[in-house]
């Protein structure tokens, strides 16, 4: 671990776990103990932090306030099948290189100028032999984008469960000494070490090298009361009476036997959904027309549509008891 | 607290989280950054770092809870102190005035009100006595024996068997005096044993115990093996789908595809920066389970389906069928219901008749045919006892010569095919793997060499 720099000043946000808990409620992001924990010692311990838990949690949401409450770029790179390092790290500009290229043969009779021998002409293009393979040629892609941020940036690698695992090997490089190699140019150290955000919905297992690197961060669905409060920051029109009996609903709906449980994202939508139709408590037709925007499946929808009722009843039930 | 913490990744490690040495030095250096005065951040931060994965993060959260409990009292003792609480093992070896030393400092420490140090000694004689190599429930009254030869039981009783030999009143009153102390002492270390089993010995015994289980004769399980049976089956498939849900294409290097490089350099005016190679798509396992329901094999198919089913959807295609003298295609069943019940259900419907494998052959043939091609991995489990009916070889031909594999899994031991109504032999040459299969283990090692077939 090279690091020619010394560690850059820790910005306010990161001073301490309380500051970062303070600073992402700033953006708008409710964060638990566990979450201001992984960034406070992804900072302080320069470790990119893996994040897993169902969809729709707030994986990338959190990459996305920590950029935008700390007021730094956020760099992100969507991962897919198939993806490698000409997307991720850097390309050569081969359109631009062509154009050179064309140039220069026009004027190559200027630069051989009276070279008699094949020799002595090769001898004076040496001189531009690296033209071609220099930083004015080199497109940069999202990981090295983030290393050339010279006042810090929030690098987001979404969904890293999507790649192949050779673009995980090609990340341990990036990910342990924040640095990217090109062999024709040597290697670009970071100017800034970025925050670095990894997610995974888990549909395969990563490898211990990448897991080792990382710090982990496992984000579950939360709990009621954890979620009125996301509801309440992001949908602030909502009742209050509402809130708690949309939340009671989606906590009881989560405990049914379902295929793709509702998440946070879900219950957001459905708030603003329900606000849009002038809702202020909820009903059992009002809920069995809307059902869709919580459950995505045609079967999850088939299993719960009968059991309306009974679990907005329980729902409403629950918030009475409580206040 | 340097001490501390390897020890609790070495527990960590004993419950099988696989903490590598990086992860140690980060632990180091988190609490360097967090420091040790809140449990709450320590333990959250600990989780960051060393768990890496929900179950990795409920060991931990178990784990810290029970060790930095006891840590509570272990910060380093005072050096006199830990030279009197070692002392009665220095002066074991010496004669009578040592020896009543160490039965002076065993009731002393028996009576003792300060808790503190009753709890620190105690802590000192399960280190000295090697506690933390605790592997199995039984091993935990030697080690409470050995924590007490550490405190000095051995003078103790001597002292005690001359006091009982004296018969008086007062020596009788001191006797019992000392094995009140004896039994108080004993009980505190036998909570300190059973402790350090939870931390280092627990996992180590489910490990051997899920080994045992594994290997042992599914027809012979007992009724709480049959719980164990299902998470050890649960693992196993786990193994296996990480194992085999690799990507599913290969480069072929060196092979252009022609068509798509051109393409992919049509901005380039056409010169060739970036190259094409031609991939290939490897087939996705497809697998025809087709099993035997009926009383004797019954047992078996439960947890070759359980296994399946744990595979499907991430590895492989399954379309199952369960026969006995008729053949049904299950999969909607063990679809909508929970896997037992389920499992009883067709247990029920399909297999309360008598085997014919011919019909059920038959029925494949003609109203399933179609699943089976060339990506297919017909699957039979049954023991090919048709009850002398036609085995139908001629549908089974058609069917082996069709599919990719067919593999046979036989509960029955090889000395027994073809005896009786057994057609297993003549079922034989058509089959590309005809084995036995009478443990989780070997089920395992099936799938595994069947699903190796498709990379």
């Amino acid at each position: 671990m090279t690091h020619p720099q010394t560690p850059p000043a820790t910005p306010p946000g990161l001073a301490s776990i309380e500051a970062v808990t303070a600073h992402l409620a700033s953006a708008g992001y409710i964060s638990t103990a566990e979450i201001s924990t992984a960034v406070f010692l992804a900072h302080h311990l320069r470790k990119p932090v893996l994040i897993e838990g169902p969809a729709g949690v707030g994986k990338t949401d959190l990459a996305r306030s920590l950029a935008l409450s700390m007021d730094i770029p956020l760099l992100r790179m969507q991962c897919y099948e198939g993806l490698d390092e000409s997307k991720a790290l850097y390309e050569w500009k081969y359109g631009k290189q062509l154009l050179y290229t064309q140039i220069l043969k026009e004027k190559i009779h200027l630069l051989i100028d009276g070279a008699d021998t094949l020799d002595s002409a090769l001898a004076k293009l040496n001189g531009f032999q690296d033209l071609f393979f220099s930083r004015d040629f080199l497109e940069p892609r999202p990981l090295l984008r983030a290393m050339e941020q010279t006042s810090g940036s929030v690098l987001l690698i979404d969904e890293i469960d999507k790649s192949d695992e050779e673009f995980e090997a090609l990340l341990l490089e990036v990910l342990s000494d924040y640095q990217v190699t090109v062999p024709e140019i040597g290697t670009i150290a970071a100017q800034y070490p970025p925050l670095v955000i990894l997610t995974s919905n888990n549909t395969r297992e990563l490898g211990d090298a990448l897991k080792r690197r990382c710090l982990h961060l496992h984000i579950d669905f939360p709990p009621a009361e954890l979620e009125s409060r996301i509801v309440r920051t992001r949908v602030p029109d909502v009742s209050e009476r509402l809130l708690a009996q949309l939340v009671a609903f989606i906590q009881r709906v989560r405990e049914e036997n379902i295929r793709k449980l509702p998440s946070i994202s879900e219950t957001i939508d459905w708030a603003r959904t329900l606000i849009l139709l002038h809702a202020d408590s909820l009903d059992p037709a009002l809920v069995r027309s809307t059902l869709n925007v919580i459950l995505k499946r045609q079967s999850d929808i088939a299993e719960i549509a009968p059991k309306v009722d009974a679990l907005v009843g329980a729902a409403v039930r629950d918030v009475a008891e409580t206040v | 607290m340097e001490r501390t913490l390897t020890q609790y990744i070495r527990a960590l490690r004993a419950a099988g989280a696989g903490v590598s040495t990086t992860e140690a030095i980060d632990a180091a250096r988190t609490l360097d950054v967090v420091g040790y005065a809140d449990r709450t951040v320590m333990k959250t931060a600990l989780g960051a770092v060393l768990a890496k994965s929900v179950e990795e993060k409920a060991l931990h959260s178990r784990l810290f809870d029970l060790y930095f409990h006891r840590d509570a009292v272990t910060e380093p003792p005072p050096r006199d102190e830990a030279d009197q609480a070692a002392s009665p093992t220095d002066s074991e070896d010496d004669e009578a005035d040592g020896d009543s030393d160490s039965a002076d400092a065993f009731m002393d420490l028996a009576e003792a009100q300060d808790a503190g140090r009753t709890a620190m000694a105690l802590e000192k004689a399960a280190q000295a006595a090697g506690t933390d190599g605790i592997r199995f429930a039984s091993q935990a009254s030697y080690y409470t024996r050995r924590m007490l030869e550490q405190m000095g039981v051995k003078a103790l009783e001597q002292r005690l068997i001359g006091k009982l030999g004296e018969h008086t009143p007062e020596a009788d009153a001191e006797a019992r005096r000392m094995m009140e102390a004896r039994t108080a002492l004993q009980t505190r270390a036998r909570a300190v044993v059973d402790a350090r089993f939870e931390l280092f010995g627990r996992a180590a015994t489910e490990t051997f115990l899920n080994e045992m289980v594994s290997e042992r004769q599914i027809g012979a399980l007992s009724r709480t093996d049959m719980e164990r049976m299902k998470h050890v089956v649960a693992r196993m498939a786990k193994r296996l789908a990480v194992k085999h849900a690799r990507r599913r294409k290969v480069r072929n290097r060196g092979q252009l595809d022609l068509r798509r490089t051109l393409r992919a350099n049509a901005g380039h005016d056409g010169v060739p920066f970036d190259v094409v190679w031609r991939t290939k798509r490897k087939d996705r396992p497809k697998i025809v389970a087709v099993c035997d329901v009926s009383g004797s094999v019954a047992q078996y198919v439960r947890f070759l389906l359980l296994f399946l089913f744990m595979l499907r959807e991430k590895v492989t295609d399954l379309e199952t069928f369960a026969f006995s003298n008729h053949l049904e295609d299950v999969g909607p069943v063990l679809e909508s219901r929970e896997f037992n019940a389920a499992m009883d259900h067709i247990v029920m419907q399909v297999g309360s008749a008598s085997t014919d494998y011919g019909v059920a052959l038959e029925d494949l043939e003609t109203q399933f045919g179609e699943v089976i091609d060339r990506r297919t991995t017909v699957l039979i489990l049954g023991d090919g006892r048709s009850n002398h009916a036609n085995p139908r070889l001629d549908l089974f031909q058609q069917i082996a010569d069709r599919a990719k594999r067919v593999v046979w899994l036989c509960p029955e031991p090889e000395g027994s095919w073809g005896m009786g109504d057994s057609c297993l032999l003549q079922y034989r040459p058509f089959c590309t793997h005809l084995s036995h299969c009478a443990t989780a283990g070997d089920i395992e090692r099936a799938i595994d060499e069947m699903l190796l077939a498709y990379d």
